[in-house]
């Protein structure tokens, strides 16, 4: 199993849930399992979208591959960490901060596999591109923007992932407040790629296939805020979806 | 919001800080104001306030020791009966001083019912049980409405079906559930305003337990009801309002649904998840 040690260091997580305080060593245990199950599946998602990513970038058909072949991993993490917490539900009805820890890992990992679903995306892009020699071509520019988006997206699921290990609520605050940017790229490149179809109707179907890309990028920026988000829902309790940021800091602070 | 990070677990802080949450009730049935409870020199209940919302069921729930029983017996002056402990404090049913020197605390236990840990029928027949209270209060002299009362308030207790046919047979006779609600039975025929339970359901099997918690939900439409409980689960499915008392202090009291997924003091979060207190 792939992991990062950003995402993987128990610093702060265990510590500000005191999770290692129960009078049961055992349920201690199991939370910090899951924790760690978590963790390990942020790091391989994490792994997938910047493989998929650069297997676009790169035209590299192996990569995207392994990238489309490993999806199955990540699936099966769902599942095993879904039943899992479905398990400490049953026997333990943990309550407060451990009940919170439980709900916000069972929507984590959605968010997460459909992450990896959109790494299976640039994946299978990333191969109808390197057949059609995209990268090779003077109309690769989108692919520099891309790549551009790629990177501020990347960055953003890393920095969510150490939040999370980490419990961290003003990095999560942070990552939430700033979704907009990766709206606003998505559609700058959207823009470019329509222009490039307009001026040249032949390389329509590359643009798109680029569009899908930059489309499946914003969708893993959104997917990073929700992460976020149950960050704030475990340490505050406090359910700031659908909120604005001027409601979530009122929320917080009183 | 510091419930996770900031406040330690730090009984020094606890002698200092008050209830957190909320004591109020819009619609209070009894109002305790700065209660002590003390058996002879040493102190078990400290400045506890809260209120006991009308028509709503209030769990107390909190450590062995705690001082929640204690509490709960205040209530109805169960305490009187203990020489050495002595109640401080403004204690109100409705508007009357419950401790007030000219109030009759027999009187006060028709309007303030209790249910115990281990049911406690007489040995007497289940008929007898349930018209025991309404005939030493002389709630009614007429055998036609004692019968009455005694169906009626088997059947709000959810057992008259199941004894109908053998109320004179005596009431130890029945099941452990059967008996406690038969002990229920027993103080809803003196129409109390309050009933106060204590670990009602802990001598019950699963099945005798959800019975007397849907039971209490049924009640609380027309009586307040205090629980204490040792069950967390228990609290939270039958209860609306949540007291977490700790070493005879009232830590944290809030709605329910909050207490239980969101407490704000890591003392009521310790004890709520199981962790070292």
């Amino acid at each position: 199993m792939t992991t990062q040690d950003n995402t993987n260091t128990p610093s702060g997580f265990t510590t500000k849930l005191n999770l290692d305080k129960h009078i049961s060593r055992r349920f201690n245990q199991e939370l910090e399992q899951v924790r760690s199950l978590v963790m390990d599946m942020g790091a391989l998602v994490e792994q997938q979208v910047n493989d998929g990513l650069s297997a676009v970038l790169n035209a590299d058909e192996k990569l995207a591959e392994k990238v489309i072949k490993r999806d199955k991993k990540v699936n099966t993490m769902e599942l095993e960490i879904d039943e899992y917490c479905t398990q400490i539900l049953a026997r333990r009805q943990p309550a407060a901060s451990d009940l919170r820890l439980l709900v916000s890992v069972i929507k984590s990992i959605t968010d997460l596999e459909r992450m990896g679903d959109e790494a299976v995306k640039f994946g299978k892009n990333a191969i109808k591109l390197a057949k059609g020699n995209f990268a090779e071509q003077e109309s690769s520019r989108p692919l520099v923007e891309l790549k551009h988006l790629g990177k501020h997206v990347s960055d953003t699921l890393n920095k969510a992932l150490t939040a999370y290990a980490q419990m961290d609520v003003a990095a999560a605050l942070d990552i939430i407040k700033n979704d907009n940017i990766v709206d606003e790229e998505f559609d700058n490149i959207s823009r470019l790629l329509v222009t490039k179809m307009m001026e040249n109707p032949r390389e329509i179907k590359n643009a798109l296939r680029v569009t899908w890309c930059a489309r499946a990028l914003e969708r893993i920026g959104d997917h990073t805020t929700n992460l976020c988000e149950y960050i704030v829902y475990l340490v505050e309790g406090k359910d700031v979806r659908h909120a604005t940021m001027e409601q979530i800091r009122a929320s917080i602070d009183n | 919001m510091n419930n996770l990070n900031i406040k330690e677990n730090d009984l020094s802080e606890l002698a200092l800080t008050e209830t957190v949450g909320n004591i109020y009730a819009d619609n209070a049935k009894m109002s305790i104001r700065n209660a002590d409870v003390y058996y002879g020199e040493k102190q078990a209940i400290h400045n506890i306030s809260l209120d006991l919302a009308q028509h709503q069921v209030t769990a107390l729930i909190g450590p062995s020791g705690c001082g929640k029983s204690t509490f709960l017996r205040c209530l109805n002056r169960m305490n009187d009966t203990i020489d050495i402990c002595r109640v401080t404090g403004q204690l109100m049913l409705d508007n009357d001083d419950i401790y007030a020197k000219d109030l009759d605390p027999v009187l006060l236990r028709a309007r303030v019912g209790m249910v115990f840990q281990k049911p406690n029928p007489f040995p007497k027949s289940i008929y007898d049980n349930v018209a025991y209270g309404a005939r030493i209060h002389g709630l009614t002299n007429n055998k036609t409405e004692l019968d009455e009362i005694v169906e009626t308030s088997l059947q709000k207790a959810g057992l008259f079906n199941e004894v109908k046919d053998r109320l004179k047979e005596p009431g130890t006779g029945l099941s452990g559930g059967q008996q406690q609600r038969l002990c229920i039975a027993r103080t809803i025929a003196v129409s109390p305003e309050v009933i106060l339970m204590d670990e009602p359901a802990s001598a019950l099997d699963p099945i005798a337990t959800a019975i007397i918690e849907e039971l209490i939900d049924e009640l609380k439409e027309k009586y307040t009801i205090a629980i204490v409980t040792h069950s967390m689960q228990q609290a939270a499915r039958v209860s609306q309002h949540t007291a977490y008392f700790h070493m005879g202090k009232l830590v944290e009291m809030g709605k329910t649904e909050d207490i239980f997924t969101r407490p704000e003091h890591k003392l009521t979060e310790n004890y709520i998840t199981g962790r070292f207190g």
